[in-house]
């Protein structure tokens, strides 16, 4: 932990754009996150790893409230995600999500899952929005595609769509949950490159992966989680080279 | 690639002749195990037994459109009892001299419908021509305009009946059993047991039941002097049975859709109405398809149904008429002629709904 508190106190003092504060949040009985203190600044990347079941991803989903939290703050751009909260869709537009499964919408074109956030949410015009979009899906390599439907891409190309997708609402952070663990290998580097180029530009990012790789090159931070807590953050090259806790060790000796 | 493949060095032979072509065909469909060769052999004479007398019945020894009396003496049928009697068959008891009126109606409705398959036409522009479509309907059956004679809804009967029980508890009853569906599902206690206790106990009741109910029970709780039109009773029975299945198969579509489309809706920002209008329902709506048309077409058929509380629809009619001692005696005639009409129907129903399913998949 105070690895932790050393670099939120080096980090910029303008607020951060997601704020944690001992967050705690069960499953019934059981206890899936435990004292979660996290803060990430405006294009900071921030890389989190761990074994399956340690409740990265449930940590990432509770940002954007697609899972809730009984204990703690979590604080979004500003607003704080609370039981009565009236506008999640306001917090939800900031914060783009991109799935593990992709989670195209199936009867819709590439192009028409590109716009339909633009359109409805942002009351963008249609016509803007599809030019939008198209920007979009040509700085993912896929513009070719725009009037298929997602069943009729590979996995990559339709995560890459994916993340186009959310780009279209223009978030201000986008979360990655395990963003190429449903792909073949040969698919996993076309979205790394796609999430590499977007990490360049400043984005801010959270990702959820197992791709050390990526990590390495792209990450301001990496964060351990093991049984429902934050081991361990640090840069990546201390992280690596470096590991403080037996369980981040054991963990790195297990995946590299 | 553009070369021509190589011919390979070794010989393409062809294949046995009893395994292609119509051999083939009777080989492997109807001779292909001892049992199956019996079968045949057995349905081929049955065919051959049954099939020339129903032929010459129906075809040959019969008559078209003759009087009742030229009926008597042959021996096939006698489809006269459709043409002779089919003003009354179709229009019941609308008076006479103004039948064109209903017959307009329907020809209009049938316009309508033909217009609405056609997916290219689904825009707003559809809503006013329903709308201008129903008022005109509604103007020639009841009249009262334009010095048209007003005809209650006590004479409506025949086929325009049987259309618009049919049509209005299918139009009217699919959305309002969608919207059950999603009350089943939502996460508020009170709209969740409202939708439960209505759909649990209009499925628990025969559509009969309900009919009565509509038409004997429900006058009796109003004050005096308060009527609702028969017709119109019937229809709310009908629509409201209708939408208590159509309730069901529907949840039954919501729940096969993965979590991971509400999320992914949910987390670009979409609100619960734009989630289910923009991505659940238009997905799962498509996957019911198949059941919804089989409620629907149900539907359809038990608007037969209202005989029971004394409305006169196409099967009625056609009954009266075969009460008439001139004609009893004919009721195959007269049945066979229903039975073709209401499977007509069914089928482009049937049809079109698999020609819908194609042309919404969109390939997963």
């Amino acid at each position: 932990m105070n690895d932790a508190e050393n670099r939120t106190a080096a980090a910029p003092s303008v607020r951060p754009i997601i704020e944690v504060n001992s967050m705690h949040k069960w499953y019934g009985d059981f206890h899936v996150l435990s004292d979660i203190n996290l803060q990430v600044h405006l294009k900071e990347r921030i890389v989190i790893c761990g074994p399956s079941g340690s409740g990265k991803s449930t940590l990432i989903r509770c940002i954007n409230r697609l899972e809730e939290h009984q204990r703690g703050q979590i604080i979004v751009n500003g607003t704080e995600l609370t039981n009565d909260i009236k506008n999640i869709e306001k917090v939800r537009t900031e914060v783009g999500m991109v799935f593990q499964h992709f989670n195209l919408f199936p009867h819709l074109s590439i192009l028409e899952n590109l716009t339909l956030g633009p359109i409805w949410v942002r009351k963008t015009p249609k016509k803007e929005a599809e030019e939008m979009a198209m920007t979009y899906l040509e700085k993912v390599h896929i513009a070719e595609q725009a009037l298929k439907f997602p069943g009729q891409l590979s996995g990559g190309q339709q995560q890459r769509v994916a993340i186009a997708r959310s780009l279209c609402m223009k978030p201000k952070v986008m979360l990655f949950d395990e963003p190429t663990s449903a792909l073949d290998p040969e698919m996993i580097k076309e979205v790394l490159d796609v999430m590499i180029d977007l990490a360049r530009e400043g984005m801010t990012m959270l990702v959820v992966t197992h791709e050390m790789g990526f990590a390495k090159s792209v990450a301001d931070r990496v964060m351990f989680m093991d049984y429902g807590e934050i081991v361990e953050q640090n840069t990546p090259q201390e992280f690596f080279d470096n590991p403080q806790h037996e369980r981040t060790k054991l963990f790195l000796s297990q995946i590299l | 690639m553009n070369a021509p493949p190589k011919k390979p060095s070794r010989e393409f032979l062809k294949p046995p002749v009893t395994e292609v072509g119509v051999l083939g065909w009777l080989h492997s469909n109807l001779f292909n195990t001892w049992y199956n060769s019996l079968l045949t052999v057995v349905v081929l004479l049955m065919l051959w037994q049954l099939v020339p007398p129903l032929f010459g019945w129906a075809f040959v020894d019969s008559v078209w459109n003759s009087p009742a009396e030229a009926c008597r003496d042959i021996e096939g049928a006698c489809w006269s009892v459709i043409p002779q009697n089919i003003s009354f068959i179709v229009f019941g008891f609308f008076p006479d001299g103004h039948q064109w009126r209903p017959g307009i109606a329907m020809l209009l409705l049938l316009g309508l419908v033909i217009f609405s398959k056609d997916s290219r036409h689904w825009k707003k522009s559809l809503a006013v021509y329903w709308l201008v479509g129903l008022v005109t309907m509604g103007i020639l059956m009841y009249g009262g305009l334009f010095g048209l004679l007003v005809v209650d809804t006590d004479q409506w009967s025949g086929l325009p009946l049987t259309f618009m029980l049919a049509l209005f508890g299918m139009v009217a009853g699919y959305p309002l059993g969608v919207l059950l569906a999603l009350g089943r599902r939502s996460r508020m206690p009170a709209i969740k047991t409202l939708c439960v206790v209505y759909i649990e106990m209009i499925r628990g009741v025969p559509l009969i039941s309900l009919l009565f109910m509509s038409s004997v029970m429900f006058p009796l709780f109003l004050p005096e002097g308060v009527t609702f039109d028969k017709v119109l009773r019937a229809q709310v029975a009908i629509i409201l049975f209708t939408a208590a299945y159509i309730a069901e198969v529907v949840r039954g579509g919501l729940q096969a859709m993965p979590r991971g489309q509400f999320e992914a809706a949910e987390s670009l920002g979409l609100n619960y109405n734009q989630t289910m209008r923009l991505i659940i329902l238009p997905q799962a709506l498509k996957i019911v398809i198949p059941p919804s048309l089989g409620i629907l077409l149900s539907t359809f058929k038990d608007t037969s149904l209202v005989v029971i509380i004394a409305l006169y629809d196409v099967l009625k009619t056609t009954k009266v008429t075969l009460s008439n001692p001139k004609w009893t005696g004919f009721s195959t005639e007269a049945y066979i002629f229903l039975a073709v009409f209401y499977f007509i129907c069914c089928y482009a129903m049937s049809n079109y709904s698999r020609k819908l399913e194609k042309a919404l998949h969109t390939g997963r």
